[in-house]
């Protein structure tokens, strides 16, 4: 559809400053670059683990030292434009969505970071039977996770971010299970402690990245309907998630829960 | 209360439920006990305003809250100042208006024939964009509304102007030359003259239109703290192109276009989360 009097489109009008346009478009291309960096950290740190890689934490590693760069350049670049052009409304919310949704994908980097160090230590240990199976699952679940979400953003999808914060549970799930099993290998043979502790903190690792997948999606639910969704409760959000699925134009309000613990985020 | 205003007599047969545009919170949570506790000051019902056949206004209903400031906004010609001017008759003024609908101040509707358009304009001051003080001494420009209401003793006169001055924030920059011409005050002073006088006469509403914008940055922000001041016993209702200072200013936003309102909401839920994509896409700066 086509503005009559101004000729632009409606559906996605620009603004009118042109520089403005660019200037939001950059950061929000930065921001996919930086999660692209961070979804590379994952692959590479899961298989750094699962196959002894040492090369490939060494890569991972050095990336985190270009993600932090990243970080501090597109909060430069945020704080640039709010100074500049004062956003309000859907360009405020989505400033304030990139500021926080950086902050998760710079921790994401630091929870690679961390695998891959895990990673050296555990190359010089002799690998388990089950050759860290369990760990491969849980990777790949949460970096289909981020891979989502970092779609989710590019198009500002608001219902595939909550569709991915539902899948959060799948991961605290399969965390779990894998913990037990875990310790089920440590009190059948007490000799694998030591290997078992590593791996236990890897999947520790994975599973907060899939927690900071999560509120990420849960900025974009903000920047789309400012709506914040965050510490709600999971049956809040399903609620929320169902409504919103009815109906497309306007969103319905998520009121801050009391019968909900709090999330740990 | 938010309840609707006392019907005028004689105009109930003719009412009809209509849609009244009020503030809503900016979450379901906040703000709401606020909302409820604050009485209405102006009411405006069905308000249409033609010039001659061309009709400026369409069908304004809103309900301006007390000792609130309630900044009016939208691209030039949307209606905003035509709707301001309403407020204390000023388009009474201008040849070929015909105004249908009710404005109720305090629950009185301001265009009864009992009504005494002086009289209102005291109780609904206005402040206009380019100062304009009286050439007279900066004592006469206050005491100038003060001496309509007949002669008063000095004392009380110099009472009231000193407390106008005050509560304009420009005593102290005054006290000693009370005497010396308004026209030697900078811009910034002058406006805030022009309040004082305004706020001599104690009205219950000021309208302010466009008031700092022909203002230096500095200047600008002494009369918006005043705004902040005024509004412990003022309501307050001002036009700005400058959107940053609606934000900044007001507790309530009404975004106007094409001489319709198309919303009226909290300035913090209007800034950061408008109903409306016209409403939307004007303060996101991508409108023609």
């Amino acid at each position: 559809m086509v503005d009559e009097r101004t000729g632009r489109s409606m559906e996605k009008p620009e603004h009118i400053s042109e520089q403005y346009d660019q200037e939001l478009d950059s950061i929000r291309s930065q921001v996919l670059a930086m999660g692209g960096i961070v979804e590379d950290q994952i692959r590479d740190a899961a298989l750094a683990l699962l196959d002894s890689n040492t090369l490939l934490a060494d890569g991972v590693v050095e990336a985190d030292i270009q993600v932090n760069t990243m970080e501090v350049q597109i909060d430069h670049a945020c704080t640039q434009l709010i100074a500049r052009r004062q956003p309000t409304a859907r360009d405020l919310r989505l400033v304030v969505s990139i500021l926080k949704t950086i902050t998760d994908l710079e921790r994401i980097g630091d929870e690679a970071e961390k695998i891959a160090k895990l990673s050296y230590e555990l190359a010089r240990l002799e690998p388990p039977a089950t050759r860290f199976i369990e760990i491969k699952h849980l990777s790949g679940h949460v970096r289909s996770m981020l891979h989502n979400a970092l779609n989710a953003f590019a198009r500002m999808d608001a219902q595939a971010a909550l569709k991915i914060i539902a899948e959060d549970k799948e991961v605290d799930r399969e965390y779990d299970a894998v913990m037990r099993q875990l310790m089920t290998i440590m009190m059948e043979d007490p000799r694998s402690i030591r290997r078992v502790l590593n791996t236990m903190w890897s999947a520790r690792a994975l599973e907060r990245i899939g927690d900071h997948a999560k509120n990420i999606c849960e900025y974009i639910v903000y920047s789309v309907h400012g709506t914040d969704i965050r510490h709600i409760g999971f049956e809040q959000k399903q609620r929320y998630a169902r409504a919103l699925e009815g109906q497309t134009t306007e969103a319905p309000d998520a009121e801050t829960s009391t019968d909900h613990p709090p999330e740990e985020t | 209360m938010r309840s609707k205003t006392d019907i005028q007599p004689g105009e109930a047969k003719n009412t009809t439920p209509v849609s009244v545009a009020v503030p809503r919170p900016p979450t379901a949570a906040q703000n709401q006990t606020e909302r409820r506790d604050t009485p209405v000051c102006l009411e405006v019902k069905n308000l249409n305003l033609y010039y001659g056949d061309k009709q400026a206004l369409h069908d304004i209903n809103m309900q301006i809250p007390e000792r609130k400031v309630t900044a009016f906004i939208g691209p030039s010609g949307c209606g905003k100042s035509t709707l301001l001017r309403c407020f204390n008759r000023m388009n009474d003024l201008v040849d070929g208006v015909r105004i249908e609908g009710h404005i109720l101040l305090d629950g009185a509707d301001i265009h009864a024939p009992s009504v005494d358009v002086a009289s209102l304009r005291r109780h609904v001051g206005m402040v206009f964009q380019k100062p304009n003080p009286f050439p007279k001494s900066i004592y006469e420009n206050v005491a100038y509304g003060l001496r309509l209401k007949g002669p008063q003793p000095r004392r009380e006169l110099d009472e009231r102007v000193e407390r106008a001055l005050k509560s304009a924030a420009l005593w102290d920059e005054v006290k000693d030359r009370l005497d010396d011409s308004a026209m030697g005050l900078s811009g910034g002073q002058q406006q805030r003259l022009v309040i004082a006088r305004a706020v001599a006469v104690e009205p219950s509403v000021i309208l302010l239109d466009e008031p700092a914008s022909a203002l230096d940055p500095i200047s600008t922000l002494k009369i918006e703290e005043l705004i902040y001041e005024l509004k412990a016993d003022y309501t307050i209702l001002i036009v700005t192109h400058n959107m940053q200072q609606a934000a900044r200013v007001s507790d309530y936003t009404a975004f106007m276009y094409l001489g319709e309102l198309v919303e009226f909401d909290n300035t913090d839920q209007l800034f950061t989360n408008p109903r409306h994509k016209q409403t939307e896409d004007y303060i996101t700066g991508r409108y023609g």
